[in-house]
Parts: structure tokens; C-alpha cells; sequence
């Protein structure tokens, strides 16, 4: 019968020759093996004292960056949270009042920011649906905890330190071609 | 007399520190080496270079739950871990480790007792070595443990045979029983290995059967078996067990490296004119060299081979060992006859 998938094969049963039986030869190669493996480069990544490298575009925990003035862009407009195919994403919008306008870059502010990071799959479709280059993902890892409920990570987990000293940079992960790129939402899935 | 006694009982109790010492640390170079052959690293927490791991792993032992299933026949199961690990201690003392040391002009034997039927000892020693293994596995009244026990007593009793048989070539070439003897004419590089390959190649297999060592350590079969013999036992009990073997390793290293690699023997090394007892010390590293030597082949094939099948285990045993065995001293009987 004609196979199918052209991927079965034939199985052999025919006998060992007495160099295949006697085994030593089979042994002395699989101990040559084993003994080049000693001098091997080691896979293990000392981990306390070593790190792997990271990509400059790893998609680790979130941000929630604030403008040069030390505003939070964030509108608070749910397109992140629409766009989650996870759904960890919720917030609580609140009005901008007359005198926090060193706080907020428009009239509308997110009042609560949540992320479940337990829910989340860390995809970034968050950072590409942003419209206002508010939430990116970082190079930093989400740690371990002991109570579920302190991976639902607030605002003052997310967003970044006014501090300039202290500022996420996320410059490598807005190259030029990605901020091009981000102006045409229309065609994000010929990319 | 009283200068001997008191020389044999420290030349004795260094020996055992020593097995104990290298059984100790031959867990770590094992874990050591395992990794280095699976491109990791190995324990390197525990000190310098994990050289506290044996350590670690001893006060763990000791504090872990002493454990004794209610069904067990109490005396037994004590006896099991205790006898395994005498019988291992009990070899060495029929090894020579080095050339005499002389002190104030008297001439001290570095070997505890010179028997002059010194490889019958080993073997009868090392047949008893089963039993430890067989009443700590019936003891436990345990279907795992009774399956492993019933395995090492017959993989034990059935490589004996090609043991014993392989090493009749040497007494026969020798003509003496006692280990020194053997050593003796081993001088230079006049080795066992270079007129008895075949008689050391099957030694070699059956060596790694009778320390129930991969792959041949159908006894404990972790797949099959959960622990084997030792499935039990806790706490320090399972400690001897375990480093038992070990000692196992280092001694039948010792017996190898004397009747086929020259003992303490290295070529020129006589010829060097060094004072006695600076020779003897190089003559014990010698011998201790040898003995790391073959350590390194147990753990290189355990990290290489697979375990055999039972049925396999036994047609090698019976089917190719002991014929080429005896094969071997019919060749040699011949030769012997031919050169007189």
C-alpha cells in the first residue's frame, strides 16, 4: 500500500554482526562521547551571580511612563484593556481637577490601574493598542510571590518614578521604524 | 612486638580513616563528575567548589527521620546496613599500599595483615559482601526491597564465578596466593594488565557487577525497583548503604590496581634513589593515582551506559564470562606448560 505521508519506514529486523554483538566497540564509542562532553562550555547560568541576557525588547513587567514633565500619559481610555486578550487589565477613570495639572497630561486620568499578572501572557498587545505611548513592557521580571493577591500589581507598582534619575528607558523598543510603524494601526498585521 | 602492634593498629585505623575519607568525597567527585558529563556544573553551593557537600549531605543524613517499617524483623534490618559496611571495610586489610617503611632502622610492612592466602580473603570477604545486601532486603519485608535483594544475590553469585575464574591465570602465572607476593613481581613494568588482558577485562566487568555499579546496579534500579534493597531504609542506615558502595569503589580499585596495574609499582620509579621512606610515601601516591584511576572509570561508564536487562545480565554473565573465562586459563596453562 502506498504510504500516505512518506514518513514510515521500513523496520529492519536483521541480525548483529559479531563486531555488533560483542559490544565493546559501541561501548568504547559512547564513552568517547561522554568524555568530550567534560570539557564541554557548561549551559548553566550561575544564576545569584549571572544573569541571562536579556533582549532589548524582552516582554517582562509593565510600565506606565510619564511624559518629559513628569506627567502620567496614561488617559485612561481602556484601548489596553480592550486590546488584552488575557484580560488583565482594569482601571477606574477619574476628571483631571483644576491645580493637578503637574499630574496629569489631559483632563482624563486613570484613578486605579490594575494588572493581574497572574492573567497576564505578557503578548505587549497593551503597549501596541496604546495610543498615548503610556504602557510599555520592560526588561524587568515579575517576581514570585507567596499570596495571589499581590500579583495584581496597582499604580504604585506600574508607573515610573517622577524621578528623572530613575526613569524606565524604553528608547530601544521605540525605534524609528516602530514609531512609523505605530502611526498606521490600519496595517499592523502586514508587519 | 609492642612497637608492632602499635604500628599495625595506626597503619590500620588510617587505612579506615582514609576509605572513609575517599568514600566521602568520591559521593561529591561522582556528583561532580555526572555533571561535567551532562554539561552542568555539579554542587558548587556548599563551599568552595561544593567542597562541604559531603557534609551537607552527612548531617543531613543523620537528622533525618530513623525509620523502621512495623512488619520488619527488628535485628535484621539493623544488621543489614551494619554488615554491608564492615564487609566493605574488611578488604583492605590484605592490600599492600606501599613498599616498607623503615623506622629506626627497622623495616614496618605497609599492609595491616600479610596473609598468605591473601585473594582467597578477598573473595571470601567479598561473597560475604551479598549478604548485607540479602538480609537488609528480606529484612525490610518489603516486595520492592525482597525483588533487589534477590537480584544482588544472584547477579553477585553468578559473577563471582567469572571473577574467581579470571584471577586463577594470576595465581597461576604467580604462583602464590599472598598480595604482596603478587605485587612483588610486578616490579617495574613487567604489569598483570600486559600478559592478562583478557583476564582483566573480564575482572574489570565483573568488578563493576559485584559493586552493583551501573551498569550493572540492577539491585537498587530506581525505575523498576524505587530504591531497590534500600528501599526501606533511612536516615544514617541508608547512609551506610550508600557509602558502602563507595567504599566498595575505592577497595576494588585498590585490588585492581595490585593484581593487574603493578600495585605501588611504577616504571623507574625504584631507580630514582630516593630514601625509603620518601619512596614509600611515592609509591602509596602511585597506587592511590591508580586507584582514582579506576574511580573514574566507574563513574565515566555509569554516566555512559545504560542498565542491562536482567535476562541480558544473566547471559552475560553465564553465556560469555565464564566460558572466555576459563578460556583464558586453559591459554595461559598452556603457555605456562609450553615455557618450561
Amino acid at each position: 500500500m502506498k504510504s500516505l505521508t512518506n514518513r514510515s519506514k521500513v523496520v529492519s529486523n536483521k541480525q548483529m554482526t559479531f563486531w555488533e554483538r560483542i559490544y565493546f566497540p559501541a561501548i568504547l564509542n559512547g564513552m568517547r562521547i561522554t568524555f568530550g562532553h567534560l570539557f564541554r562550555r557548561k549551559a548553566t547560568v550561575q544564576y545569584p551571580e549571572a544573569t541571562r541576557e536579556f533582549s532589548d525588547i524582552y516582554r517582562g513587567k509593565h510600565v506606565l511612563k510619564r511624559d518629559d514633565e513628569g506627567r502620567e500619559r496614561c488617559t485612561s481610555c481602556g484601548l489596553c484593556a480592550v486590546a488584552c486578550p488575557a484580560e488583565a487589565i482594569t482601571m477606574v477613570s477619574a476628571e483631571r481637577k483644576p491645580g493637578e495639572e503637574h499630574l496629569y497630561r489631559e483632563e482624563k486620568y486613570a484613578a486605579v490601574y490594575e494588572i493581574n499578572m497572574l492573567r497576564c501572557i505578557f503578548c505587549g498587545d497593551c503597549e501596541e493598542a496604546c495610543p498615548k505611548e503610556a504602557i510599555f513592557l520592560t526588561k524587568e521580571l515579575v517576581k514570585s510571590e507567596y499570596q495571589r493577591e499581590k500579583f495584581i500589581y496597582g499604580k504604585d507598582e506600574l508607573v515610573e518614578s517622577p524621578d528623572p534619575a530613575k526613569r524606565v528607558d524604553v528608547s530601544k523598543r521605540q525605534t524609528k521604524e516602530v514609531l512609523e510603524f505605530k502611526k498606521d494601526k490600519r496595517y499592523k498585521h502586514n508587519k | 612486638m609492642v612497637t608492632q602492634i602499635i604500628y599495625k593498629t595506626l597503619l590500620a585505623s588510617f587505612i579506615l580513616v582514609l576509605s572513609l575519607l575517599v568514600a566521602m568525597y568520591s559521593t561529591l567527585i561522582e556528583r561532580k563528575v555526572a555533571g561535567w558529563f551532562q554539561d552542568r556544573h555539579g554542587p558548587n553551593r556548599a563551599g568552595p567548589w561544593g567542597l562541604l557537600q559531603p557534609l551537607a549531605d552527612g548531617v543531613k543524613l543523620f537528622f533525618k527521620e530513623e525509620f523502621m517499617p512495623g512488619s520488619a524483623d527488628k535485628l535484621l534490618y539493623i544488621l543489614g546496613p551494619s554488615l554491608t559496611m564492615f564487609v566493605a571495610l574488611l578488604t583492605s586489610a590484605v592490600i599492600p599500599w606501599g613498599p616498607d617503611l623503615v623506622i629506626n632502622g627497622t623495616a614496618y610492612p605497609m599492609q595491616v595483615a600479610d596473609v598468605n592466602i591473601g585473594i582467597l580473603f578477598v573473595f571470601a570477604i567479598l561473597s560475604i559482601g551479598v549478604y548485607g545486601i540479602m538480609i537488609g532486603g528480606w529484612a525490610s519485608n518489603n516486595k520492592y526491597a525482597l525483588l533487589g535483594a534477590v537480584r544482588a544475590s544472584s547477579q553477585m553469585i553468578s559473577y563471582e564465578l567469572a571473577m574467581s575464574l579470571s584471577i586463577i591465570t594470576i595465581v597461576m602465572m604467580t604462583g602464590s596466593l599472598s598480595m604482596r607476593e603478587i605485587v612483588a613481581q610486578q616490579q617495574g613494568f613487567s604489569w598483570n594488565i600486559f600478559y592478562q588482558p583478557l583476564g582483566f577485562l573480564i575482572f574489570l566487568i565483573c568488578a563493576f557487577a559485584e559493586t552493583n555499579r551501573s551498569p550493572f546496579d540492577l539491585p537498587e534500579c530506581e525505575t523498576e525497583l524505587v530504591g531497590g534493597y534500600h528501599t526501606e531504609y533511612s536516615s544514617m542506615k541508608l547512609g551506610f548503604y550508600l557509602f558502602a558502595e563507595y567504599i566498595n569503589m575505592f577497595i576494588s580499585g585498590a585490588v585492581m590496581a595490585t593484581l593487574f596495574l603493578g600495585g605501588y609499582h611504577f616504571p623507574g620509579l625504584d631507580k630514582l634513589g630516593l630514601s625509603p621512606n620518601v619512596f614509600a610515601f611515592v609509591s602509596f601516591m602511585v597506587l592511590f593515582t591508580k586507584i582514582t584511576f579506576f574511580g573514574f572509570i566507574y563513574m565515566w561508564i555509569r554516566w555512559t551506559l545504560p542498565r542491562f536487562r536482567y535476562d541480558q545480565l544473566m547471559k552475560l554473565g553465564w553465556k560469555s564470562l565464564i566460558p572466555l573465562a576459563i578460556l583464558n586459563v586453559v591459554i595461559t596453562g598452556v603457555v605456562i606448560l609450553l615455557n618450561q
